[in-house]
């Protein structure tokens, strides 16, 4: 009997298992009881009511408001808001520099697609964090002062102080635009997507933006809410007025969107590759020109080729973002490094850090997969 | 939208192009139709807007001065790489000891060399890293046959940083190897223990890593037990990089027919030979393009230690760039920091390349 259960595979493989599994529980007690009396030897308050405290530090910038009287926790939420918007931003012009970057390579334009290949090897070979500190060095040693800011576009000034662009300004009132705007996208997409089932999402996509800008504009008018473009201007020592870009955040948008513009244009060159000549060839025997064939037949079919390895390049640029700490840029990991050093409570701070990074990485994933089933072959 | 009819169209007007001269086909790529010429000039217009940047760095450059000062003025400052290269290729590594970390790169060239040629492949050539490993750490660390002690704080440089690729990768390699076993196999608390491992350190950017090593680790081990800056750094560096060729490996894995566990079940052969003499060898063939992708991606991270303190190539140009004698030359410690890592990338992608294409070559004929 006991020889028989000796001998049985089974049994064997789960003795195996309880084993791994009994090691892995006592490794993790071990952990939590070197962690416990490591900490009350160092005299390191523990858990999270510290979150609740007046932070007491600066942050150099934020998108959402932020003063130094707020708390532990709102410095988080300041942070985790930095790192979306650096995020969000920067995917949309890897995205967008991507794509051009992939047509160009395959184009038959000889000087062009040189250029485009001769980029990739470039951006791609070198650390993303020496071109970061690279283009933060050029942010803040080359560009010139304020006064004398190069202009290398009507109303963009470069200078040490950072980017000075024209931007958007709204008069009183812009809090309810916007509101309203925002109430017209999620109608459109709803309404369209009950009306419009059999267009392709790809297709229903730039109609949704359109729709929507032009609502928002009319909306704008409607509402008398005066909404210009305002161009900054030289005030004394500094730009004032316009859109201001800090050199930390121009620094790190640039090498960002740089870097991971090479990455996607491989992407996007590979899965456009990947669709069969057979393609190509229907096409040009119904008679379509190469561009209807390129954008109406092969990126269409390329793209279900380009949704997975897209999202892993999303997911790995949203955890580089983490690399504007080098230049300081309070992201998420410089506004936890500090507040590491302010409470010394670094295993709480690095754990909201690890949390954070976990949810996007799932939400994207998951949003990803959606996207995904929704563009891909419907087999029966 | 073409206003042409449809068969003009259907004419195959690309084969009629086979007949011009290269020149000519080169003038019709080039301004044969609106768009042709409208990227022409874009194309014109980049290189043209690239031109101050050569003028910079070559036309006006200093290459040799006499004093700092002279760098005030006009181009790069290739001088000031020459002035600090000890340094930033070594660190603070002792002057008089320099020539062990210059035999600790060639080594590592060396075994990268013979790495990289498949008729290597197989268990000496573990030995062999083995040996040449334990030979780096001896070089460097000292204090045994008659080389002087150099304690880690001293180290810094180009050493650091490709032992810390070489040795992240090495010890991460059994572990891939491990966890993608397990993920694959039929056993469902170490398949999930795996996958949870896998998932976790892949959800999480290697800064927050570096910070865990750095800053949690030493809470999470005895009080007694010290390990320094850079044994933390290559721990979190190891952990990162098991994960992401352990989903490497299992793309392998997944590659293999199954035909040949199931023969070598038939045989009676044991599950560690069988893994050992049929799964691995067949399956880590069919990744070696990924794999050395890992590769490039794990010596790029290595760049990454400067956000913790630990003293790379790229910390050491960067606290030589704030010598202030020397007129702000960052740009210029950066951009030699970034040719030497474009060095050891491009190498390794296009030897891969060229392994590749030997395969594929093999395989056709």
């Amino acid at each position: 009997m006991l020889q028989s259960l000796w001998y049985s595979d089974r049994f064997r493989s789960w003795i195996m298992q309880i084993a791994l599994l009994g090691a892995l529980l006592g490794l993790l007690y071990w952990i939590a009881g070197n962690t416990i009396t490591n900490l009350a030897e160092r005299g390191i308050r523990t858990g999270f009511d510290f979150l609740a405290h007046p932070a007491r530090f600066p942050i150099s910038e934020s998108v959402v408001h932020y003063t130094p009287s707020d708390s532990f926790l709102w410095a988080f939420v300041v942070g985790v808001a930095n790192t979306l918007w650096l995020s969000v931003i920067t995917l949309v012009l890897a995205t967008a520099g991507g794509l051009f970057l992939a047509l160009a390579q395959l184009a038959k334009h000889p000087l062009l697609s040189r250029l485009a290949v001769g980029y990739v090897t470039l951006f791609r070979n070198i650390p993303l964090i020496v071109q970061l500190l690279f283009f933060y060095g050029l942010a803040t040693s080359v560009f010139p002062a304020p006064r004398d800011a190069f202009e290398p576009l009507p109303g963009v000034f470069l200078s040490l102080r950072g980017v000075y662009a024209p931007g958007l300004v709204m008069g009183a009132g812009g809090g309810w635009v916007i509101a309203a705007s925002i109430v017209l996208l999620l109608v459109t997409i709803w309404l369209g997507n009950r009306r419009f089932r059999d267009v392709s999402l790809v297709r229903r996509i730039p109609s949704f933006v359109g729709i929507w800008l032009v609502g928002t504009v009319i909306i704008g008018w409607l509402a008398d809410v005066p909404l210009h473009l305002e161009s900054p201007v030289l005030h004394g020592l500094n730009f004032r007025g316009g859109m201001y870009l800090s050199p930390e955040f121009a620094a790190i948008v640039v090498g960002l969107a740089l870097y991971t513009t090479a990455f996607t244009g491989e992407i996007i060159r590979g899965g456009i590759e990947a669709v069969g000549k057979g393609q190509w060839e229907g096409g040009r025997a119904l008679g379509l020109w190469d561009r209807q064939i390129m954008f109406r037949i092969i990126l269409p079919q390329a793209l279900r080729i380009i949704v997975p390895p897209m999202t892993s390049q999303y997911l790995s640029t949203v955890k580089n973002t983490t690399l504007a700490v080098a230049v300081g840029y309070p992201e998420l990991g410089l506004v936890v490094n500090t507040v590491i050093n302010q409470t010394g409570q670094a295993l709480e701070s690095i754990m909201v850090m690890l949390g954070v990074f976990l949810t996007v990485s799932l939400t994207v994933s998951l949003f990803m997969n959606w996207f995904n089933a929704r563009i891909a072959l419907v087999e029966r | 939208m073409a206003k042409t009819h449809a068969t003009s169209k259907i004419r195959p007007h690309h084969l009629q192009q086979q007949r011009l001269s290269p020149f000519a086909r080169l003038l019709q790529l080039m301004f044969g139709d609106w768009l042709s010429i409208l990227l022409t000039l874009v194309s014109i217009g980049i290189v043209i807007a690239l031109i101050p940047a050569f003028q910079w760095a070559v036309l006006d450059a200093h290459w040799q001065v006499a004093s700092p000062a002279e760098c005030r003025e006009g181009g790069a400052c290739w001088a000031f790489i020459s002035a600090k290269l000890q340094f930033i290729l070594f660190g603070l590594y002792p002057p008089e000891e320099q020539w062990r970390a210059m035999i600790v790169i060639g080594l590592i060239l060396v075994l990268v060399l013979a790495t990289l040629s498949p008729r290597m492949w197989g268990g000496r050539l573990l030995v062999l890293w083995a040996l040449g490993i334990g030979a780096m750490l001896v070089l460097m660390n000292g204090g045994i046959l008659g080389l002087a002690y150099v304690p880690t704080s001293k180290w810094g440089g180009l050493p650091v940083t490709l032992l810390l690729a070489v040795l992240s990768l090495g010890l991460a390699f059994p572990f891939a190897i491990v966890l993608a076993l397990g993920r694959r196999g039929s056993l469902p608390v170490i398949r999930n223990v795996s996958i949870f491992i896998i998932e976790i350190v892949r959800g999480l950017p290697l800064v927050g890593l570096l910070f865990v090593a750095a800053i949690l680790l030493p809470l999470f081990l005895p009080p007694d037990w010290t390990i320094d800056k850079l044994g933390r750094t290559l721990a979190a560096l190891t952990v990162f990089a098991a994960a992401y060729l352990a989903e490497v490996i299992r793309g392998g894995l997944q590659g293999l027919p199954s035909g040949q566990i199931e023969a070598s079940q038939a045989l009676g052969i044991p599950y560690w030979k069988m893994v050992w003499h049929i799964v691995l060898p067949q399956a880590i063939q069919k990744v070696i393009p990924p794999l050395t992708n890992t590769a490039i991606v794990m010596v790029k991270n290595t760049a990454l230690v400067l956000i913790v303190g630990v003293f790379d190539m790229l910390s050491a140009a960067r606290s030589a760039a704030t010598d202030p004698a020397w007129p702000g030359p960052s740009t210029e410690a950066y951009l030699f920091v970034a040719g030497i890592y474009f060095v050891i990338c491009y190498g390794i992608a296009a030897y891969s390349r060229h392994l590749e294409a030997g395969i594929n070559a093999r395989n056709h004929s």
